[in-house]
Order: structure tokens, then sequence, then C-alpha cells
């Protein structure tokens, strides 16, 4: 056996032995996601079990460095852990924005003593984060953010507003973006610093949104410190890191336009019903999902292809830059399907028959995807400018 | 498969771009036009592509061609229509190379297929009967006589008919328009007595024809394959021509957007390039995104062609309606980008929108692609 058959054996044997059979079965929503913390909350016990076990391998981050806390597998044993785990049907053990953004931000831009002491909670599920980058008047004009640091020698102090502040409410600690200096452009001055939201003079306001949940919060600071040796890269250099820890955000919302298991075209003949031919009942409604379908496809085909070529080393292509606009488009126009394909039953709002209104929230938080990190609009005038070279 | 271009294919679509840029471009295909120009291209010009290879470039070794696959036609093709190149290598290579290799027995692709690999025998489809691709309503009857069989009806939309030596005509052998069996392939020499010939000016001014057959004796030995089982080689054929087509329509649309892309840089209005305004850099941007989902479903589809694979109907219909949907956006957005003068004849911009309409019809519409997808997608 090669080392890569031992290691598919091993983990084979290993996830067999210490998924717990609750673990196999499918994520019920976003609410069902383990995301850790001081408080976690836990739907069922063996989350917390599977995610010790997991961690103690460093497997809730697998491709991360061992001496943080995470696997130390190549690209190749990554793949194979996973498909080992699709193999059991065995969940993700752990969610988290320290994992798909704080993280590989420290890895690339943080200092060795913050990496050991941040990184290592973040692969156990101890410390749950949150992202302060929004304001009231800062949304898509993101760098003309105001919230202010004050040098204070050994700490900031720090004053001002933030929101859309995902699970504020709930996170332990946050990554934030100040203004430490205001003299010079609006991209210069801004910082990137850590700080504990048990701090004194931290306070959250969960936002209800049109679905009905409150994932997002206003956070306000009111003379809050926050430690010197939290500041991540330079005093004033804030900006690249936002940037980069956007273009990770961006990857993760784009992946909702991944097309679902079972197509939009089978669901809807199940419901209308189709002709001799085979073909779905309703005409129009069929040309709107072969539409969905065909743009879907391509949309795959074209994450493959980007994918491909970088691995080639042909570069990551300009087509990169569609996918948050291209991705959330196409996860809306699924919704907006899976609305007229389900029909009153999808308008449901509460109770079980209506499976709790599922479809109708999924539907309504889904036009949130064009907005948050990057409206669509934002996302063409990127593309319109850096990549075909339009001038302002 | 790994969904990316390898070095060597890199290099054909570059030699691709530069011989086609030197001597096969819009200048070129103008000239012809006010020319009228029946045969449609220019022979010393073939001569030079058929030097490169590339008309054996999908042709297997054992039959005299390079067995280089189709993934590196379509990377040819797709240069041809970024240049708009007047050559006869849809009708010839795509299709009639392709239909013989589908189609024919042990010994006729030995002995055709060594001559279309080498740029000397022109063979061309003539399929269609109606204003529209309906493959399984072919009605042109073959009917025993003596030894042979006799064809008799029209056919339209048989693409560089002048040129062409030999034809593979569809005909119905038996069962009705609307079966998609009974058909057969026939191998009909352009010179056979009681069949014309005649040229059709379409709006791409390119070569294409219409025939009548009044009466054809071809012998038995001219049916391509077995008689009354044309469809399935035929039907592998046409997924192959359209994904060629949509392989010609990804450089079609390419093209027509960088010149308007580089035009709304140059021209201005109001005291400003046009390029500055927000309303126009959306367009371009959406029309950006859209031209790179179709690059990818044309390389996927073309890899299929390689890989022998079993989605390779739906792969053909979904990369074939994405680049009508694309190509008809990108031309009439270079139109209206341009302004009055993407009006006028002297500009190239309008050649663009003229042969993405053609290319777009041949063997099968946004509609009608659209509508196969769905079925084979199941609904």
């Amino acid at each position: 056996m090669s080392d890569l058959e031992h290691f598919r054996a091993d983990t084979r044997a290993w996830l067999e032995e210490n998924c717990p059979a609750a673990m196999r079965e499918p994520v019920r929503g976003f609410d069902d996601l383990y995301m850790g913390g001081r408080n976690p909350e836990v739907d069922h016990p063996d989350q917390q079990l599977w995610c010790e076990r997991m961690a103690q391998r460093g497997w809730t981050v697998p491709q991360w460095p061992r001496e943080y806390g995470g696997g130390g597998l190549n690209k190749e044993e990554a793949k194979i852990l996973q498909q080992e785990m699709a193999r059991l049907g065995a969940r993700r053990p752990l969610e988290s924005f320290g994992i798909s953004m704080l993280g590989p931000a420290l890895l690339k831009f943080g200092s060795e003593a913050q990496k050991q002491e941040h990184l290592p909670p973040i692969c156990r599920g101890e410390i749950r984060w949150c992202q302060g980058y929004s304001e009231p008047n800062a949304g898509s004009d993101l760098a003309s953010l105001q919230t202010r640091a004050e040098d204070r020698g050994d700490h900031y102090i720090i004053n001002g507003q933030k929101v859309w502040t995902s699970y504020a409410d709930k996170a332990d600690w946050i990554f934030c973006l100040v203004r430490t200096d205001n003299t010079g452009s609006k991209h210069e001055g801004i910082s990137f610093v850590l700080f504990d939201m048990a701090s004194e003079g931290v306070t959250t306001r969960p936002i209800k949104l049109i679905s009905g949940s409150s994932p997002f919060c206003e956070t306000f600071f009111d003379n809050v410190r926050a430690d010197k040796r939290n500041l991540v890269g330079e005093e004033g250099k804030g900006w690249a890191i936002a940037k980069y820890l956007l273009t990770h955000e961006r990857e993760m919302i784009s992946a909702f336009g991944a097309a679902p298991a079972k197509s939009l075209g089978a669901v809807a003949v199940e419901n209308l019903g189709s002709d001799a031919s085979g073909r779905l009942r309703n005409g129009i409604l069929r040309h709107t999902i072969a539409q969905y379908q065909l743009d879907a496809l391509a949309f795959g085909a074209t994450m493959s292809r980007v994918g491909d070529e970088a691995k080639a080393g042909q570069g990551l292509g300009a087509a990169s830059s569609i996918f948050k606009y291209y991705g959330t488009e196409l996860n809306k126009r699924r919704n907006e399907l899976n609305l007229a394909i389900g029909g009153e039953p999808a308008l449901g709002w509460d109770g079980d028959v209506y499976g709790g209104g599922a479809t109708s929230r999924d539907w309504l938080r889904s036009k949130g995807n064009s907005i948050e990190g990057g409206t669509s609009e934002v996302q063409l005038n990127i593309i319109a400018k850096r990549v075909l070279g339009l001038p302002d | 498969m790994a969904l990316v271009l390898t070095e060597e294919q890199i290099m054909l679509k570059e030699s691709a771009a530069g011989l086609l840029a030197q001597k096969a471009g819009v200048a070129q295909l103008r000239a012809l036009r006010d020319a009228g120009d029946a045969r449609g291209f220019t022979p010393e010009v073939w001569q030079d592509i058929a030097t490169m290879g590339w008309p054996g470039i999908a042709i297997p070794e054992a039959y005299g061609g390079l067995g280089y696959g189709y993934t590196g036609l379509g990377l040819v093709l797709e240069q041809v229509g970024r240049h708009l190149s007047p050559v006869p290598l849809q009708s010839t290579v795509l299709l009639g190379g392709t239909l013989i290799n589908a189609l024919g027995s042990e010994a006729q692709k030995q002995s055709l297929l060594p001559a279309v690999a080498a740029g000397e025998l022109h063979v061309s489809l003539a399929l269609q009967e109606g204003p529209q691709h309906a493959p399984e309503d072919t009605a042109l009857k073959a009917e025993i006589a003596g030894a042979g069989y006799r064809l008799q009806g029209e056919k339209c939309l048989v693409l560089d008919a002048l040129a062409a030596q030999q034809f593979v005509v569809i005909a119905r052998t038996s069962g009705v328009p609307g079966d998609s069996a009974g058909l057969t392939a026939f191998l009909v020499a352009a010179d056979a007595a009681c069949l014309t010939v005649e040229q059709r000016s379409l709006v791409d001014a390119r070569g294409v024809g219409a025939l009548e057959l009044n009466g054809v004796d071809v012998a038995a030995s001219a049916v391509l394959g077995e008689v009354d089982a044309a469809w399935n080689g035929l039907s592998r054929s046409l997924d192959i021509a359209n994904i060629g087509l949509a392989a010609e329509l990804l450089g079609v649309a390419t093209e027509a957007f960088e010149r308007t892309v580089e035009y709304l840089k140059e021209r201005k209005q109001f005291g400003k390039v046009i390029g500055s305004f927000q309303g126009l850099q959306h367009r371009a941007a959406e029309l950006f995104a859209e031209l790179e989902l179709a690059r990818s479903i044309v390389l996927k589809a073309l890899q299929a062609i390689d890989a022998d694979d079993p989605q390779l109907p739906l792969l053909a219909s979904a990369a074939k309606a994405k680049l009508c949907e694309v190509a008809q956006r990108a031309t009439n957005e270079g139109i209206q980008m341009h302004g009055g003068i993407g009006m006028t004849d002297e500009y190239d911009i309008g050649f663009f929108i003229k042969r993405a309409r053609v290319a777009q019809h041949t063997f099968g519409d946004y509609n009608y692609h659209l509508d196969r997808f769905a079925q084979l997608s199941g609904f």
C-alpha cells in the first residue's frame, strides 16, 4: 500500500469508530451547525463530542499547520479525509468565522505570538469570532468607516458603531476595522485589531431580518480597551488585510450558487406534471427553470475551470472576479423558482405543515446574498474597472 | 478531467490565431463578399491550413489524421470565430469527417478520411429541408431502384455547397417524417446526374447552397453505414457539430465584446469617454461574466467529445444554447454601444452580428437546444 492508501484506511477506520451516529445525519439548516464558543449553542450533545474528537487530531481545520492546532494535512490527504467523511455522511465538526475568515488572515499577516495565542482556540472551537466591518455610513463604501481607535501607549481606546455584525451577540471575540489616522486618504489609517467582546463598553443589539431570523447585530463600542499586542499587521495598514479577508468571504458566499442535489426541473415535474412528451406542463415555467439550470451548470464549470487553471499554474484568472456577483444572483433565481414551483406550501411561514417556513425564509434570506460582502453593483464596478480597464 | 488547456493546446490556439489573423480575417471575408465569390473561401488559404494539418486534427491516425481530438479542433474553431475566417472547416472537417467516421464502414473510412485529412476532399452534409432544424422530419425520399437507390427531394443550408465534391445526403428509406428511425445517409457526388447545386446568399456572406435531387441514382455502395440506421451516427455528429459551432460562437462573441470595450475607451461624448458611464460599465461587466460562463461550458463540452462522455447530448445542447444566448447579447450590445458607426457597412462590427445569427441557427438555435436540454434533463 502507498502512504496515501494507508492514510485512507486509517482514516476510514478512525471515522467509523469515532463519528457518533447523530453526526452522520444531514444538517437541518443553518441553525443546526455547530459553531463552538464559550457558551456554545448545542442542539445535540454529540456535536461537542464530535468536535472534541476531531480537534484532537487537528481535523476541524485539516490543512492548517500542526503547531497551531491544525491537521497539517497536504491537499491529497485533505481530499481523502473529505471523501471518507462524505462516505459516512459525517458532518463537518465545526463551522466558524475563525476558521473561514480570521484564521487565513492571521496565518498570512499575524505575528508568531498572535498565531500561537489565537489559532489553537479556533481549532478547538473554544472561541467564537465575529467580524466588525460595516458601519451605518460605511456599507458598499467600506473604507469610509469611522470607528475611532485612540492611541494610549500600550493599548487603544475604541469608540464607534458597527452594523451587520454576524452573530455579534453570540461571539466571544471580534476582528475589527478601526480608524487610527484621519489625515490621509480613506484607505490609509485603517487598522485591524482583535478584542474580547466581553470587554467593558461593548453592547450588541440583534437586528430582526425579513426572514424572521436575527443573524446580525448592531454593535456599539463605548471606550473599549484593546491591547496593542492584538493589532494585526502594521498600524494604519489594515485595509490590505480587510481586502484579503473579503475575498475569502466572497468565495464563501458565492459557493451558495452551487446547484442543488435534486434538479428543480425534476421537482417541478413532481409538483405540476408533464405532457406526453415528458415536458413540464407549464411551458413558461419550464423555460425559466431551463435557463436557471443551464446557467448553474455553466457556473459550476467556471468554478472548476478557475480552480483547475490555478492548479495548473496558469494563475487566478479574471473569471474569479465574477464568482460573488454571479453566484449570489443565481442563488436568488433558484430561490424565486423554489417559490414558483412549490406554490402555496412554499409560502408557509410557521408550523410543521409548512416545514417551519423553510422555503420562504431561505428565499427572503437569499435577497441579502447580493448585498452582504459587497453588493452586486459594487462587484460589477470592480469588474468594469479592474478587469475591463474602463475609466472612472 | 481537469477543465484547463494543456501547454500544447495553448500553442495550437496561438498558432491558429496567428495564421488566421494574417490570411483569413475580416478583410478577406469582406473582399470575398464584395467580389460575389460563390465558393466562399480562397483555395490558397485552405492549402496553408491543410499544411498545418488542421483538416485532420480530429481524424484518427489510422485514417491519416493527427488524432489530436475535438478539443484541439474546437480551439481552432474559436479562432475561426474571432477572425470570421472564411474557411470550409465547419462543413468538411467538423461535419464531413465526423459523419464519415461515425457512420462509415471500415472500407469507406479507409478510402475517404485520408483525403479529408489532407484537405483534398470537401464533403458537406445535406440535411435541412424546411425553415428550421428538425432532423427527424426528413422527408427526402430514397427508393430502391435496380441495384441501387433513387433520391428525390430538396435540401437547404448546405454549407460550402459550391466547393463540395461529395455530399452526405440524409434521406428517408422507411417510416414517416417525424420518425428518427428509417433514415439513411448517402454519399452523392457533386457532379451526379439530375443533381442541381444552387448558390444561396445568406446574411453572413459565407458559402452556402441548396440541392435539388431530381431522381439522382446512386449505387448501393453509396450508403454510408447501414440502411435505415443513420440516426445514432447522425445525432452524435450533430452533437459534435453543435459543440464546434459553440466554439466558433465563443470566438465571435469574445471578439465582438473586446472590440466594443476598446471602443468604449476611445469614444468621447459629454466631454468624457463613454466607458466611464456606469450604465455602460455594468452592461459590459455582466457580459464579461456571461462570456466566462460560455468559455467554461464550451471547454466542458469539447472534453466530453474526446472522453466519450455519456452526457454528450446534454452538454452539446447546453453549450449551443448558452452560446446562442451569449453571442446574441454580445453582438447586439456591440452594435448598440458603437452607436451610429456600428450601423455602417464600412465598420467591421456588423460582420460579427451577421455571422453570429447564421451560426446560431445552423443545426438548431437557442430555442431548439434549450428545449432539448430541458428534455434531456428530465423535464
